[in-house]
């Protein structure tokens, strides 16, 4: 049986206010060629000045992912020809780092609901700068040129091939981006192009060689990377069941029609032509220990005080969230997955005397299932996170059932302005606590069940849920479901300890 | 014509108002007139000029002068950015670039009061050493022009002008014919020091790392220096003083804080010792150079200094190593004249890489294109490490050789500059571009391998008439002590000032300055 083996190579942009080489500002859509500084214009004599904070970003990274820091760094060039890219050639540091990461290593991916472990995930790391865009203009047939983006930063992070499946490189794209993000060393949003994932895919027989791999590109979300990884899998499969080749390629993924087609090779092998950049001395990092004394720390960087500024990660995270509020690792993932649940959820939680892991599952389940199928994100969402603190706490004292609080949750998703509580009582949803009157309900039901009578009186007591849920219909799910039960038994039940504590209550009454 | 020859006697004239800023603009724009037939500059900017000399004049009448350069005449090579002034590299592909911005060493100039006369002349892209291919016209050496030279060569058959030597001929022949008291050349392989020694006049090669080089269209990015030309040691080191420093534009440059300096008039030279490179005699060396060379090491030894011969044995392998790496980086460095952000852009154009190659071939004469060639073969896969990383390997020998020599105890080294005086248009081009530049450069780019500090003077004049320099070598970042010495020899041997004649004849097919009214 052939199975797949996945690598992919991510490209973020640093998040930074100017581009690696030059002081232009960075910002997403920007008016065209707006952003251009002499040296990204490539106007002769301009020369590369590094950017500290593109720097402190990728070694921030760096850190983040748990990578070995290269101390020496040196600049390369590579050539193209590209129109796009002014200077013809671009800088880019070669050995930036070169490193064996742990990365995720360190915790377990959400992959298939399964939580995997990650052996191993080497990352070169690489410091780049991003090229222009070329646009064709057929009707004027002129190629016009933005440089605005030429020269922004990009972190290069390679994940070895050893995932197996579009899922699972889907959720360590997530963890990047999480990661990334709570750095604030990339936006890394895909649909904007701040982060670019290219996935290296091919089959083989467990225990053989690596197959022949293709290159899918032109991905812009991690739902459309694991569709397209998954294609590309099932094609190369069965490309190699019909006794085909599979051919060294690159394939964009076309996301209308859910497939990956050959796209146009660009004329060959290029040869990149490498020489070392002359302009710009090598990099040295320091640590606390080798940082020289009569440098002031605004002229060097220190990998120590930047290891010490690190955020809290992801994985740090979550595992705190397991372990304070008592939810499930998977409830944890979905927490942090989506922008903003996770305080949302932590709001509810001290607004509220319900248990965190019942709050979480009226977060994920009900906010959350809303939330999607609207297509909303959280900062969007009509009901806040007091308004559902106070639903769950009238859930909590006993005054509506789960089911009606449902009811009011869909209520409150229509965004009139009203307290649960109003809702609550325009439409009647308390729960019926008087006595007699769920007496009649229960008397009613039992008249009208003769059938499931008699099984209960025969002692098939399983009977008695299906009454429960008749009375809780005839209700609409506003009887105080432990007092119905207890009447139900009382009336069908042979139990004396039951029948004399109804007695009891009799003369007490 | 001027009556003041240094920069540091004009100062003075300035600062006791013997002469006013305008007058003195005046006057050595109409140097420029007298000597147009040179072909020195490309662009004169007269009314630029003119104004910064009344700014100038103003400061001096407020008796507040903004330093030794306020009001003096400069000129800069025309490789140098210049903001609102027309920066052609002698080259098509740049004909008409007005760059947005003034490269470093210039502004600071300007920072200075120093009035820009205008852009000189060179060699496409400062890729040659005679200054003859320019799409300009070649640069004369205005020595040809001279009663010294005149009076010699009345005896013998005319061999035709002679060439300033290059790249920075325009620069050379502009501060040795009077049009200015100092002027910016470029040194890569020798760019400035060569046509400094063949017009008789002081240039100086700073350690690499101590001028800025942004603005400075490349040629070696890891070789390129700013070039300093003048009449004299003393005015190179005022000069000097004001470019040297860091630059947060250029990443190389020197971090630590430069103190100028000036040179003492009295030098002693008992303690120090002298290294003469034995490799330097290398063959082509012409009698009277050695001679120069001979009597200039003997001056040193009576004045006790101590002489000794030094090796530097991978001499003879720098000149095929410039040269490879020279080209890569070319190749490099060429890659952003596409034609589309500036300069030259073909009319053909159907389609973006047609219009890149016929841009190129259009743009870049034979000698550039024919480096941007060699360039990309050294770099390719297969040939990076037959090529360009044994180069870089020599290289790191070469700058062992003088960090070797310079640890033995020797102070600096002594060399001949040149092989020969000026050699006339017409000898010279019978061998091309290339084999010119690997003669030319022969003593001069090894100091550029090694980044290290030179200094050319001239000594004497040759039976013809013509000078014949030599150069000093220094450790990095001395070039105090490197200028010191060569001030010592400059005074010792009293080189003769210029006597230019210029004659109708010189003047029949001088070629035409354009004028450039700039924004500056």
């Amino acid at each position: 049986k052939l199975v797949g083996v996945v690598g992919l190579e991510i490209h973020a942009q640093i998040n930074s206010t100017s581009k690696l080489f030059s002081g232009s500002q960075v910002q997403f859509l920007a008016p065209p060629n707006s952003l251009v500084s002499f040296f990204d214009a490539s106007l002769p004599g301009t020369l590369p000045v590094l950017n500290r904070r593109c720097v402190e970003a990728a070694v921030m990274t760096a850190l983040a992912l748990n990578c070995t820091i290269n101390k020496k760094s040196l600049f390369d060039r590579k050539h193209y020809f590209y129109a796009d890219l002014p200077v013809g050639s671009f800088v880019f540091s070669l050995f930036f780092f070169v490193v064996y990461s742990l990365f995720f290593g360190l915790f377990p991916l959400l992959f298939k609901n399964l939580l995997s472990p990650r052996q191993r995930c080497s990352t070169p790391f690489a410091l780049h700068t991003e090229y222009g865009l070329t646009v064709h203009c057929r009707v004027q047939c002129r190629t016009h040129i933005l440089v605005c983006v030429a020269g922004v930063g990009l972190v290069e992070i390679v994940m070895e091939p050893d995932m197996c499946c579009g899922e699972e490189a889907a959720a360590a794209v997530r963890e990047l981006q999480l990661i990334l993000k709570a750095l604030g060393t990339s936006r890394a949003n895909m649909a904007e192009g701040q982060l670019r994932v290219d996935a290296n895919v091919s089959v083989h027989q467990p225990g053989e060689p690596y197959g022949v791999r293709t290159e899918v590109k032109n991905i812009n979300s991690t739902r459309f990377l694991a569709r397209a990884i998954d294609y590309e899998i099932q094609r190369q499969t069965e490309v190699l069941e019909e006794g085909g080749e599979v051919i060294n390629e690159t394939r964009a993924f076309d996301y209308k029609l859910g497939c990956t087609v050959p796209m146009r090779d660009k004329e060959g092998k290029q040869d990149y032509r490498f020489m070392p950049e002359p302009n710009l001395p090598p990099l040295i990092l320091y640590d606390s220990k080798t940082l020289p004394a009569n440098v002031s720390p605004e002229q060097v960087v220190s990998v120590d005080h930047i290891q010490e500024e690190l955020p809290e990660l992801p994985a740090v995270k979550r595992a705190r969230l397991v372990d304070q509020y008592g939810i499930l690792p998977e409830h944890s993932f979905t927490l942090m997955n989506e922008d903003g649940l996770m305080e949302f959820f932590q709001d509810v939680v001290k607004g509220t005397r319900a248990e965190p892991r019942k709050v979480i599952g009226w977060v994920i389940n009900g906010l959350l299932g809303l939330l999607k199928l609207h297509n909303l994100p959280v900062s969007q969402s009509p009901i806040s996170p007091s308004s559902l603190s106070e639903l769950l706490n009238l859930l909590e004292r006993g005054i509506i059932s789960s089911s009606a609080a449902k009811q009011v949750l869909q209520e409150l998703w229509k965004g009139e302005g009203k307290t649960a509580l109003q809702v609550v009582e325009e439409k009647k949803l308390g729960l019926i606590h008087d006595r007699e009157e769920l007496e009649q309900i229960c008397q009613s039901i039992i008249d009208g069940s003769q059938n499931e009578v008699a099984e209960i009186r025969k002692g098939n007591h399983k009977v008695l849920n299906r009454l429960i849920g008749l009375v809780q219909r005839a209700t609409k799910g506003r009887a105080d479901p432990v007092l119905v039960k207890e009447i139900l038994k009382e009336k069908l039940v042979c139990n004396p300890r039951w029948k004399k504590k109804s007695i009891n209550q009799s003369i007490n009454q | 014509l001027c009556p003041f020859v240094l920069q540091l006697q004009v100062s003075v004239a300035l600062r006791e108002g013997q002469i006013r800023p305008t007058e003195l603009c005046h006057r050595c724009l109409s140097q420029i007139e007298e000597t147009k037939f040179l072909n020195a500059y490309i662009t004169v900017t007269e009314e630029a000029a003119f104004k910064q000399a009344e700014e100038s004049e103003e400061r001096f009448k407020r008796g507040k002068p903004l330093g030794p350069l306020d009001g003096v005449p400069v000129a800069v090579k025309d490789n140098f950015s210049t903001a609102g002034i027309e920066t052609t590299c002698a080259s098509k592909m740049l004909q008409g670039y007005i760059p947005p911005f003034t490269a470093t060493v210039v502004q600071k100039l300007l920072d200075q009061g120093a009035v820009l006369m205008g852009k000189t002349n060179l060699d496409e892209f400062a890729m040659g050493s005679g200054s003859i291919d320019s799409i300009f016209g070649p640069v004369r050496n205005p020595w040809g022009y001279s009663k010294q030279y005149r009076g010699e060569s009345s005896r013998r058959e005319d061999p035709g002008w002679l060439i300033a030597g290059g790249s920075s001929g325009g620069s050379a022949a502009a501060v040795a014919s009077l049009t200015c008291f100092a002027s910016l050349g470029s040194d890569t392989g020798g760019s400035t020091r060569n046509p400094a020694a063949l017009c008789g006049i002081v240039g100086l090669k700073p350690t690499y790392g101590l001028l800025s080089r942004h603005g400075l269209i490349p040629l070696v990015n890891s070789m390129d220096v700013p070039g300093i030309l003048t009449r004299s040691v003393d005015d190179a080191a005022t000069v000097l003083g004001v470019l040297a420093g860091h630059d947060p534009k250029d990443s190389t440059t020197v971090q630590d804080h430069i103190e100028s300096f000036e040179l003492p008039d009295e030098i002693a030279v008992q303690n120090l010792c002298v290294g003469i490179p034995k490799e330097y005699h290398a063959p082509g060396l012409s009698s009277e150079t050695l001679a120069a060379w001979t009597r200039a090491a003997d001056l040193f030894e009576n004045a006790g200094a101590k002489v000794v011969q030094v090796s530097l044995p991978h001499t003879q392998y720098s000149i095929v190593c410039y040269h490879v790496l020279c080209c890569t980086e070319v190749a490099s460095n060429m890659a952003r004249f596409d034609g589309l952000e500036f300069g030259h852009r073909s009319k053909m154009e159907s389609s973006t890489e047609a219009m890149y190659a016929a841009t190129r071939h259009e743009g870049f004469n034979d000698v550039v294109r024919g480096r941007i060639l060699s360039g990309n073969y050294f770099l390719l896969k297969q040939n990076y490490e037959r090529y360009f990383l044994k180069a870089q390997k020599v290289r790191h020998l070469i700058a062992n050789d003088f960090l070797k020599a310079f640890s033995s105890g020797v102070d600096f080294l002594l060399a001949p500059t040149t092989l020969s005086d000026a050699a006339p248009y017409l000898e010279f081009t019978k061998e091309d571009n290339r084999t010119r530049s690997a003669q030319e450069d022969i003593f001069t780019q090894s100091a550029n391998m090694a980044g290290l500090p030179a200094v050319t003077i001239p000594l004497t004049l040759s039976t013809r008439g013509l000078p014949i320099s030599l150069q000093f070598i220094g450790r990095g970042f001395q070039e105090q002590k490197l200028l010191s010495v060569a001030k010592w020899l400059e005074k010792v041997v009293k080189f003769p000032l210029i006597e230019l004649e210029a004659t109708a004849g010189n003047l029949q097919d001088a070629p035409k300055h354009k004028t450039f009214t700039s924004a500056l």
